[in-house]
């Protein structure tokens, strides 16, 4: 399923061209399709979202069905905030739920990494579902089933207001997604990334040169609960609402089937895979939603048995070939 | 002085078979210490033991005279004891100097951090280098270790434990696996050790045992059955009958 | 006043532990024997439910006979499934386990609303399974003593077949140590499949009995994977017991919550599980991990 990285102590960490593709079509395409921005702001959004869970599922092999629960944490702390608190200042939001995701992850991390396998894939979907019935049953805070509505966001830095045609929510959603992809970059080159790859690599040799395995791990978890958290916060405050399937077992399956899609392990398989979901989805659901869900499920299956890599895997394999075939 | 490690009473089974007897052992400062026995006599379980991937049911590990018996596998690392394994344990999708610096690199504490590039931490690959230009695996720093022969892979995991820098250290059959002209390559790498390195190693071939050992611990199901220097250990009828006799036919 | 209350609420949750016992504990043995966390079990259970409302509602197909069309087709698909999907991934880690049954789900989900609709299915049971029945001077409803009676039964035949047939013996071995279950000569694929489809069979024959407690709907699969698993958690892998306790104590704990503190609808179920979980990660009847 994953890539796999041979050096990190020898690579080389400059930004190749490839890699300022994604930003160069995220620009390109705010000037293309003014029409499309709140979709495109919503695949930002979801793209940081997707990137987290590569940090925890592609890069620190914990298994995971219940993200999506970091990301309606930091969507409820943003719309509570606003809503209950007058609390408005989207960057004061976005700083605070981040800050809340991370340290619930933190502590549901302690908890939930102790074990492994299928009772580590239950626990944090209970945990999951634990969050869901609160914000549920909590109506007073989070207006259950209804949703948290009466949100609103004052301007960024006072500043730039929060438009109609989404032209401020999807530049504000470029931003914060540049940053913390450059901080996901620089910390999955770091000797703590390398450390990942050799916890993912064999867990007794790490365990044997002396690697406490479980707290980087809680590290990472909560590292990419507050990344999970950041990305809730911003669909608060681009929709200036929160609903309950923000945080549903639902969210946890497609945001899988998203990184899949792109590729596990590829930081920039969220990218790719978030982007096509949700175009297609776009495109199709509407028109056809039973259709786009067995499609998906077909998908889905078709990739666990044939391409195990996703698109990116696809182009590396691809590329691979021609390469060899130049030879030839 | 007290020694380097000591064990008292140590005791382990699993299920009905008892694999560790009441073991006491003393392992000097600075000792070159063989353990041998026959399959199956419970030398893998004793280094596990010994190096925390399993508990005792009963008896004390002491570490320049301190407890050690309740800590984990990683924090006695961090104490000072190194091992190898049985069977390879390798980072096997990783470069070989990759593999040697993740244990320098937590070593010397730098392995949590975040915001520097591994490549950029000179120091830690500097001494990576210097290990594997000692071990004769210099030209093969970027070859990933999946790819690399058999005795090669067994040096990686003599490198491995070496960059932890122990002042114990136990090897488990390093040369298991290897063809026998190579495994003399692999013991002249450990006699260039350090001289104040505490090292314990298990072997199953009497003359490299007779060769690198100054002493012998002779483990038979679980306990052990004799002590000495090797002169005693092979002048031993007991030894020389369930366990000399059998391997030398 | 009070006592009437718990006789209710043990009356309705043990109907419903004993139909999530029946649903779940396939999964509980193919779980702990092919190692794979089968999240789109529910799957089996919903089609069950489907063939069963189907046949009756619109084939005026006898109830008993619906019941046995329902554990046969789900044991079919079962079989189907795991030799064409399942079986080669047994080796293939839990990711790509996971995203299989997700994909298995999401299809499931799909063909449900394409071929029923959104709504729940609805089923009229037939007279005689209708109405209450009077024990020891209370009266209970029909329909769910038939289920604990029917399920009690159930239960019964699968110990003593898992327990006391040579078929059950190469299961358990199997279960055990797996390896050793081969190089002694029993054909495991073999096992593994048969077993699937039991599992599968009784999955689908549960969520038939069940239809007046898990209503069949599209979304079952999401909806009821949660309580599935937590059984499947608790009773410990690879057994047949211990899930049934298990079951019974989810069956009770959320009936009562839902009867006594409906403000927390099942909060305290999940709180309930996730603390025993990361307290006993082997579950609370469950000897392996
Ligand atoms: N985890 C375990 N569970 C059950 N039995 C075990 C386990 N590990 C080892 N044993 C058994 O304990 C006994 C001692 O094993 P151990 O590996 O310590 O022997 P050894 O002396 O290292 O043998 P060898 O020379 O073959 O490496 C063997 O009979 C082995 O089968
Ligand atoms: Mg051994």
């Amino acid at each position: 399923m994953h890539p796999h990285i041979s050096t990190f102590y020898l690579a080389s960490v400059r930004v190749r061209a490839a890699e300022l593709l994604p930003w160069i079509v995220a620009l390109a395409a705010f000037f293309l399709f003014p029409d499309f921005l709140s979709l495109g702001a919503r695949i930002l959004i979801y793209i940081l979202l997707v990137l987290s869970l590569d940090l925890v599922i592609g890069y620190a092999g914990i298994v995971t069905l219940g993200h999506a629960a970091f990301f309606g944490i930091g969507a409820y702390t943003a719309g509570i905030l606003s809503a209950h608190f007058g609390i408005k200042d989207p960057l004061l939001q976005l700083a605070a739920a981040g800050t809340v995701a991370c340290l619930v992850g933190f502590g549901t991390g302690l908890y939930v990494l102790r074990t492994s396998g299928l009772t580590l894939i239950m626990l944090t979907l209970a945990i999951s579902a634990l969050c869901l019935e609160v914000a549920n049953k909590a109506t007073s805070w989070t207006g259950g089933a209804d949703g948290l509505s009466g949100v609103t966001i004052a301007p960024i830095l006072g500043y730039f207001r929060f438009d109609l045609w989404g032209k401020t929510a999807y530049l504000y959603s470029l931003a914060v997604l540049f940053v913390v992809w450059w901080l996901v970059r620089t910390l999955l080159n770091s000797p703590f990334g390398a450390s990942l790859a050799g916890i993912r690599d064999n867990r007794t040799r790490m365990e044997g040169i002396g690697a406490l395995v479980n707290r980087r791990l809680v590290q990472v978890y909560s590292i990419s609960a507050g990344i999970a958290g950041l990305a809730g916060a911003l669909l608060t405050q681009t929709n200036q609402f929160v609903g309950l399937n923000a945080l549903g077992f639902e969210l946890s399956g497609e945001i899988l089937v998203m990184l899949v899609l792109g590729g596990v392990g590829r930081l920039y398989g969220a990218f790719i895979g978030t982007a096509a979901y949700l175009i297609a989805q776009d495109q199709l659901a509407k028109k056809f939603p039973e259709d786009w869900y067995l499609g998906v499920g077909i998908l889905l299956v078709g990739v666990t048995m044939f391409a195990r890599g996703g698109l990116l895997g696809a182009l590396d394999s691809l590329t691979a070939r021609l390469r060899r075939a130049l030879k030839l | 002085m007290t020694p380097a490690l000591e064990v008292k009473g140590l005791c382990r089974s699993f299920g009905a078979l008892i694999v560790a007897d009441h073991i006491d052992f003393q392992l000097e400062r600075g000792a070159r210490h063989a353990l041998i026995g026959p399959n199956g006599a419970g030398k893998s379980t004793f280094v596990n033991l010994l190096a925390g991937r399993l508990r005792p049911d009963a008896g004390r590990i002491l570490l320049d005279g301190q407890d050690i018996t309740r800590l984990s596998a990683a924090h006695r690392v961090k104490r000072g004891i190194g091992r190898t394994f049985q069977t390879n344990t390798l980072f096997r999708h990783l470069a070989v100097l990759d593999n040697v610096a993740l244990a320098i690199a937590e070593r010397m504490g730098v392995s949590g951090q975040l915001f520097r590039a591994a490549s950029a931490h000179q120091e830690v690959i500097e001494e990576a280098r210097a290990l594997l230009t000692m071990l004769n695996l210099m030209a093969l720093e970027k070859t990933v270790v999946r790819d690399l022969p058999y005795g090669q892979q067994r040096l990686v995991e003599i490198a491995i434990a070496l960059g932890l820098r122990p002042r114990v250290l136990i090897l488990d059959e390093p040369a298991a696996g290897v063809p026998s002209h190579e495994s003399y390559l692999i013991f002249d790498a450990i006699s260039q050790m350090p001289a104040d390195i505490a090292i314990l190693f298990i072997e199953h071939d009497m003359d490299l045992v007779f060769r690198f050992a100054r002493r012998i611990t002779v483990l038979a199901s679980g306990a052990i059955l004799m002590e000495g220097t090797p002169k005693e250990v092979e002048s031993d009828r007991k030894v020389r009958e369930i366990y000399l006799g059998e391997s030398r036919g | 006043m009070l006592l009437s209350e718990i006789v209710s609420v043990l009356f309705h949750g043990a109907a419903y532990g004993t139909i999530l016992y029946v649903i779940s504990v396939g999964l509980s043995v193919t779980m702990g024997l092919m190692g794979f966390a089968n999240l789109a079990h529910g799957v089996f259970a919903m089609a069950g439910g489907y063939t069963l409302t189907t046949l009756m509602g619109w084939y005026g197909v006898p109830f008993p006979l619906a019941l046995l069309a329902a554990f046969v087709g789900t044991a079919v698909i079962g079989l189907i499934l795991e030799r064409l999907l399942y079986s080669r991934l047994y080796d293939a880690g839990e990711l790509v386990q996971v995203l299989l049954c997700i994909g298995l789900i999401f299809i499931a989900v799909a063909l449900a609303r394409i071929g029923f609709g959104a709504q729940a299915q609805r089923v009229a049971l037939p007279g005689y399974l209708q109405g209450q029945v009077s024990i020891l001077g209370r009266d209970f409803i029909a329909y769910r003593v038939f289920i604990i009676i029917f399920s009690a039964l159930l239960i019964t035949a699968l110990w003593i077949v898992i327990e006391r047939t040579r078929w059950g013996a190469i299961v358990r071995a199997a279960v055990d140590n797996g390896r050793m279950a081969q190089s002694i000569g029993i054909n495991t694929a073999m096992v593994f499949t048969l077993t699937f489809m039991l599992g599968s069979g009784l999955a689908g024959l549960g969520g038939a009995l069940g239809v007046d407690l898990l209503s069949v709907q599209p979304t079952y699969p999401f909806e009821y994977l949660i309580y599935f698993l937590i059984v499947v958690a608790l009773g410990g892998l690879g057994t047949v017991r211990g899930p049934f306790f298990a079951a019974l104590l989810i069956g009770i704990g959320d009936t009562a919550c839902k009867y006594w503190v409906p403000e927390f609808g099942s909060f305290f179920v999940f709180l309930a599980v996730t603390v025993i979980l990361g307290l006993r990660p082997k579950g609370l009847f469950g000897t392996r991990a």
